[in-house]
């Protein structure tokens, strides 16, 4: 029970904190690519002649721009908070709350390492054990259109109610989309819990291929991705924001509540990163490392602590998560935004038929092979 | 129907929604008031003259010369085009023909400022449409061009650079390596935007087939530029009625085809690379020579036009003895202590005279505070150049008092956003942001 509770809180600051470092990674990234610097503008110097030493070591932080996140909530914390006057205030206040609540509670069925052993005691690397953490993620990331509506709908405002709208059915359509593309994982390992989905990508094929998802399901794998994106609501997939069309659902939001939304974004982000590491890159395996340490193909071993290998697993779950997001983000400064029908055609008419032909083609090729 | 059935039926209501004036995509302020069915809109009515500055009566209020700066302010993205048919028109006025020198800056500087113009127009849509680094691309290469601009002027945007006559400063020295580096960079940066976007399906999907106009209802509205041209109309003013020195150049003019928003953006993307083609082909070409001209059509020295008392030096000025460089960065070298003006009431004395005897402060005084400048004959004339967006008019009447008595703008944004409703009535709500960045409109020169 407690460690349940210990482990909870690890993941949810661990994630809030990536979630925030993610701010900074975008604005580098983006700046990265534009021939640009990118914002290093808040600094944080001590005025004191004895804190020179302190002020040293503040330095690098202080050029890389590491502090905007931190300047960032401030200045989102310390914001009027507005109300649109004939808007529902309840429901206005709840939008926000809904939808980080939803996008933060399915990290809790994400596994980000196998077993951590310390002395006699056990720890499983997953706040909640799920047999059916598939289908517990997916409810909760539906539930999270919940939020965007009600936001749409109680600003009382015509850009944010067609924001809204356009979200509903934007995520309703790629949720469906991106449940149907891992179906075929899910069928190749026979398990809805994702420690299991994880635990089979740790074999080998033909002896040296590590059995993760994206070997066996290259089309599932894109297509994920391609849904995946749409689920984070940025850029190519941002029609529920369409900063110069529409503005966007959160149009009447400002402060901590807008933040939150925003949070939400980036929180959306590494849960897709989190879920396509999962799904497609073996979530926490390093190929060739199992319990004991490296077993490589031809072979010879290397020996290895478990703490060692735990610390191996967790940080080969974020690597993989950080550069999915980096992957998104790179997409999303590259590419133009779709307009709505054309969006919905891509889903239905391109997406979904695939990942079907994908199914099927996948239970023959189990049933055959 | 029964009554039961026809309560069932389910009551729709178009909704109304005003894009603007305070919109993202609005560039300036306008309003277009939208009434939509969903995201589609089915009738759409823009109001303007939400920028309304009165630039043609205030034109009316001041002198000849004091109209120049507020011609910058016009279309504040290529601005030095907007001199240029100001001036042509007033030279039309008085029949001055400007030296070769002097055409030949007028033609690369416009060139120069066209260019700047659709690197802003292609990045500010495609930013619109979410491909922001395609947009700072753009804008970083429209930069490198700002930078000659600033070299030639002294400034980036508000240049007041034509003067009528001719030009206000010759080009600096090492022009010409500079101007073509920039080209070559430019030439660089428009090939990258063009992997990035021609041939990206997102992009393309999202301007093909959108605010289409036929050729004939963008003739009737009186559209010109690009966006007459996307329809497949192969009119350029400087290919049809050529002034300066157009006509000595080989240059290609772009034509579309479908007169969608894709057409347009392709239209503007190799007009780009066609201007780059008219400079370099008139660097090549430029003779040297003097660049202003009085209004009695005589040359006026390089060294009347440089006035070092603008830069604030103006202690023991008129005793000092010089040679002269008639660039604007001549302004540091030494003046001509008896620097005369062949035509007292056309050109501004000398500030050393301003400020150091009782002639040339009247001289001045008289030029800027009684309207007694420059009087070109009674008459009218109309000039029209090949703005960024199409054809930009000046009409001038002439009292023959040093006021004109009326300036009248074409300006090529006014009727194009007069044809907005045709452009945008039945698409989505979401093809109104492309279609408006295609349109181009400057709230300066479209509300004047």
């Amino acid at each position: 029970m407690m460690i349940t509770i210990i482990l909870a809180i690890v993941v949810f600051t661990t994630v809030l904190n990536f979630a925030a470092l993610h701010t900074w990674i975008e604005r580098k990234q983006s700046a990265l690519m534009q021939d640009r610097i990118g914002a290093n503008r808040a600094h944080v110097v001590l005025p004191w002649k004895w804190a020179a030493p302190v002020n040293w070591l503040l330095k690098p932080i202080n050029e890389l721009g590491l502090f905007h996140p931190i300047a960032d909530a401030i200045k989102m914390f310390t914001k009027e908070d507005y109300i649109p006057p004939f808007g529902d205030k309840f429901l206005h206040t709840l939008a926000p709350f809904l939808s980080l609540m939803f996008a933060m509670v399915g990290f809790a069925a994400i596994p980000f390492g196998d077993k951590l052993v310390i002395g006699s005691h056990i720890i499983n690397l997953q706040v909640a054990p799920l047999n059916v953490a598939v289908l517990y993620i997916f409810a909760m990331m539906s539930m999270g259109v919940y939020g965007v509506v009600l936001a749409g709908f109680s600003s009382n405002n015509n850009y944010a109610f067609l924001g809204g709208m356009r979200a509903a059915s934007q995520m309703l359509a790629y949720e469906i989309t991106l449940g149907a593309t891992i179906i075929g994982v899910v069928m190749i390992f026979g398990s809805l819990d994702l420690q299991q989905i994880v635990r089979g990508q740790g074999k080998l094929i033909f002896g040296w291929i590590p059995m993760w998802g994206i070997f066996l399901q290259p089309i599932g794998f894109l297509l994920f991705l391609a849904a995946g994106l749409a689920e984070t609501k940025r850029i190519p997939y941002d029609i529920p924001e369409g900063e110069s069309e529409i503005l966007g659902y959160f149009v009447e939001y400002s402060g901590m509540k807008f933040g939150m939304f925003f949070f939400t974004d980036f929180i959306e982000t590494i849960m897709i990163a989190a879920l396509a590491t999962t799904f497609f890159l073996g979530g926490w395996q390093v190929p060739y490392l199992l319990a004991d340490g490296f077993h490589f193909p031809w072979g010879s071993m290397m020996a290895l602590p478990s703490l060692a290998v735990t610390f191996l697993q967790v940080f080969s779950f974020s690597f993989k998560v950080i550069a999915f997001c980096w992957l998104f983000m790179t997409i999303r400064w590259t590419l133009p935004r779709f307009r709505y029908d054309q969006l919905m055609e891509l889903g239905w008419k391109g997406i979904f038929p695939i990942a079907l032909a994908n199914i099927v083609v996948t239970a023959a090729l189990l049933l055959f092979v | 129907m029964t009554q039961a059935a026809e309560f069932k039926k389910t009551r729709t209501e178009s909704m109304l929604l005003n894009v603007g004036p305070s919109h993202p995509a609005m560039h300036g302020i306008v309003r277009i008031i939208t009434e939509l069915d969903g995201e589609n809109v089915l009738s759409s009515d823009v109001e303007i003259g939400y920028l309304h500055r009165a630039f043609e009566k205030s034109s009316e209020q001041s002198g000849y010369l004091q109209v120049m700066p507020y011609t910058d302010r016009l279309n504040y993205v290529s601005p030095l085009i907007n001199n240029t048919g100001y001036c042509l028109a007033v030279e039309k006025l008085f029949g001055l023909d400007v030296t070769e020198r002097a055409k030949y800056i007028r033609v690369i500087m416009c060139e120069i400022s066209r260019i700047t113009d659709h690197l802003t127009c292609v990045g500010a849509s495609a930013m619109e449409l979410g491909a922001f680094t395609a947009f700072l691309y753009m804008i970083k290469a429209r930069d490198y061009l700002y930078k000659i601009i600033e070299d030639v002027t002294g400034a980036r945007l508000t240049i007041s650079y034509m003067r009528i006559g001719g030009v206000k400063g010759d080009l600096p020295a090492g022009f010409e390596g500079k101007c073509r580096e920039a080209l070559a960079e430019t030439r660089k940066v428009i090939k990258e935007c063009d992997e990035l976007l021609t041939k990206n399906r997102i992009f393309v999907d999202r301007l093909k087939d959108t605010g289409v106009i036929s050729k004939e209802a963008a003739l009737g509205y009186g559209i010109t530029g690009p966006f007459l041209r996307s329809t497949g109309v192969d009119y350029d003013v400087r290919r049809a009625t050529p002034y300066l020195v157009y006509d000595r150049f080989d240059f290609e003019v772009p034509v579309g085809e479908h007169g969608d928003n894709y057409d347009r953006y392709l239209c503007r993307m190799d007009e780009m690379e066609q201007s780059i083609r008219i400079i370099e082909q008139a660097l090549d070409q430029i003779p040297q020579g003097p660049v202003l001209l009085g209004t009695d059509g005589k040359v006026i020295p390089a060294e009347d036009m440089v006035d070092e008392a603008k830069m604030g030096r103006v202690e023991g000025l008129g005793f000092r003895v010089a040679d002269f460089d008639p660039t604007l960065a001549g302004a540091n070298k030494y003046m001509y202590p008896e620097g005369h003006v062949n035509n007292k009431r056309a050109e501004l004395p000398p500030k050393e005279d301003t400020y150091s005897n009782i002639e040339g402060l009247m001289n001045h005084f008289k030029m800027i505070m009684d309207g007694h400048g420059i009087r070109p004959p009674k008459g009218e004339a109309y000039f029209p150049v090949e703005g960024a967006n199409g054809e930009l008019g000046f009409y001038i009447v002439s009292d023959g008092t040093g006021r004109p008595y009326r300036v009248r703008v074409r300006p090529p944004c006014f009727v194009i956003v007069a044809a907005l409703p045709v452009l945008i009535n039945g698409g989505s709500l979401a093809d109104i942001v492309p279609t408006f960045g295609s349109v181009n409109m400057i709230g300066g020169e479209l509300d004047r």
